[in-house]
């Protein structure tokens, strides 16, 4: 349909130039350069941070009781075993967290007069459970909804730690929700209500779409969050990590087991992190920034 | 009976009058162009009209039903109405296909073989197959353009608003888009557009109007409108386009 004008001529192949050389070969050693002081400074950094720490005058007795290579593998299978409990947390949480917040967000935009009390539930919920402390949330339903003894309450402290956990990172997912919608350009909702779409279509194929994908990134920054914050739990018993460590200093008056229940989340909350990263530089390339 | 009716139709935002008493009558087949300088209120017009802004006062009659009136269904209004816009709004995460597809599937009910065999088919006829699985990002501007006519085409309006339709595109890709409406034309589609485009307007209006702070100054046929305006200001505003070049 459209009449695509053939290239122009060229001056023909490119030959680089004498001038093309030297910039590129400054450009090496310059590059060349920065890369020996990173080194050297590195070194000089963790040769004192090292020296600093080791010459304090309390280390003799912390490198005892952190580094204590024999508790550290005597109580690790404990720990180990706990941290089992930690992902499982985890990884129900997760799942209920991304319902819940996803339906309060979805509330807070309901503009149906009829369904005004959902929509100020849903704006009271995101207050109240943003605002308390997440160990003291824990604390709340761990004791507070067993003393109920109502039937069917769950009386599992895993559970109820689960509960617990939901209801805070439920408020701060629903957030993440919101912001997420209320990114999505509001010509785009305009272009679809002018195709006849209603609102709860508009949102279902249009919008909500687009804003799941741009919140992917701080999504999974809450979830490598909730991951650490499974071992708040510990407060009211479950034996997770935390609780299986502190059950083993109690005993050995050795810290090296929360060192241990450390590396373990560690080893579970950096991989995430990178990814997190990862995918926050991938939407950065497409936006052509 | 017109197909449109625009009656004594005022818009106000923030105590400012964009719209001051519009009226205006769109006969079936026939095509309207709405000229005049930025913010002389085209393009609220045409979002008045699909609803997308309420009016103020006045009344607008589609087929001779009042859309005007707080209890009519908007979406239902909506279907019969195709609107362009000056930014494609296209929807990014959507292939060519399920953008011109998810109306009448959705609003309309169509099935889904059905609806893709009749997007194929406009899609051929206004020289983009072989771009059904594309995404909107892989396609130029005029083409952007062109599957944004196609997707309001696609629920076979009874009327269809073109708001600046060729404005954010280079001039090479203009020629195509252009190309499209006079072909809808022919084709007998009722249109109301506004534009920037003085030859193109001449060239395929029925009818111009030329609105200047919200007021339909002066209406007529391209060639009474553009060759002997009678308002002064009409006379100024045509005097600017052809010294900014644009005619």
């Amino acid at each position: 349909m459209s009449d695509r004008i053939s290239p122009v001529e060229g001056p023909g192949d490119w030959v680089k130039s004498e001038r093309q050389h030297e910039r590129e070969r400054l450009r090496r050693s310059h590059g060349r350069r920065s890369a020996s002081i990173a080194t050297v400074s590195t070194v000089v950094f963790l040769v004192l941070v090292v020296w600093g720490v080791t010459s304090s005058p309390g280390w003799p007795r912390v490198a005892a009781t952190f580094l204590d290579g024999e508790e550290f593998v005597h109580a690790l299978p404990d720990v180990l075993s706990g941290f089992v409990l930690n992902i499982k947390m985890f990884l129900i949480t997760e799942v209920l967290v991304l319902a819940v917040g996803l339906l309060v967000a979805l509330a807070r935009g309901i503009r149906t007069p009829a369904f005004f009390p959902i929509r100020a539930l849903a704006t009271l919920y995101t207050d109240i459970f943003r605002g308390v402390p997440t160990i003291l949330l824990i604390l709340l339903v761990g004791f507070g909804l067993p003393a109920l003894r109502l039937q069917g309450i769950p009386t599992d402290l895993a559970t109820l730690g689960i509960i617990a956990l939901t209801l805070s990172y439920g408020a701060y997912v629903a957030e993440v929700f919101r912001s997420g919608i209320e990114s999505i350009h509001p010509s785009q909702v305009a272009a679809a209500r002018s195709l006849g779409l209603s609102h709860a279509k508009t949102m279902r194929f249009v919008v909500l779409p687009q804003a799941t994908r741009r919140v992917v990134p701080p999504l999974l920054n809450d979830f490598v969050s909730l991951q650490k914050d499974t071992a708040l739990v510990a407060v009211i018993g479950p034996l997770e990590a935390l609780r299986m460590a502190q059950i083993h200093v109690a005993h050995s008056f050795k810290y090296s087991p929360y060192l241990a229940s450390a590396l373990l989340f560690l080893l579970l909350t950096i991989p995430l992190a990178r990814f997190t990263d990862h995918l926050a530089a991938r939407t950065r390339r497409r936006r052509g920034a | 009976m017109s197909l449109l009716s625009i009656d004594g139709v005022w818009k106000h935002f923030h105590g400012q009058s964009v719209l001051r008493g519009i009226d205006l009558e769109v006969d079936a087949h026939e095509v309207v162009s709405l000229i005049g300088a930025s913010g002389s209120g085209k393009s609220t017009l045409l979002r008045c009209v699909n609803l997308l802004e309420t009016v103020d006062d006045g009344v607008i009659l589609l087929d001779g039903e009042d859309i005007t009136d707080p209890r009519i269904d908007v979406d239902d209004v909506r279907k019969r109405i195709g609107i362009v816009f000056q930014s494609f709004n296209l929807f990014p995460h959507m292939t060519v296909l399920d953008n011109i597809t998810l109306a009448p599937r959705q609003v309309h009910r169509v099935a889904k073989a059905q609806a893709e065999e009749q997007a194929h088919e406009l899609l051929v006829r206004f020289g983009l197959e072989g771009k059904a699985r594309a995404f909107p990002d892989q396609l130029s501007g005029g083409q952007q353009q062109r599957v944004a006519i196609i997707r309001a085409l696609a629920t076979q309006p009874r009327l269809m608003l073109l708001d600046e339709v060729t404005s954010a595109l280079d001039p090479q890709l203009v020629v195509e888009v252009l190309a499209i409406i006079r072909e809808l034309k022919d084709s007998g589609m009722t249109m109301v557009l506004t534009t920037h485009e003085m030859s193109f307007c001449r060239d395929i209006s029925d009818t111009v109007c030329f609105l200047d702070g919200g007021v339909l100054v002066e209406k007529g046929p391209p060639e009474q409108l553009f060759d002997a305006p009678e308002h002064p200001r009409t006379k100024e505003f045509l005097r600017s386009v052809v010294h900014s070049g644009r005619f």
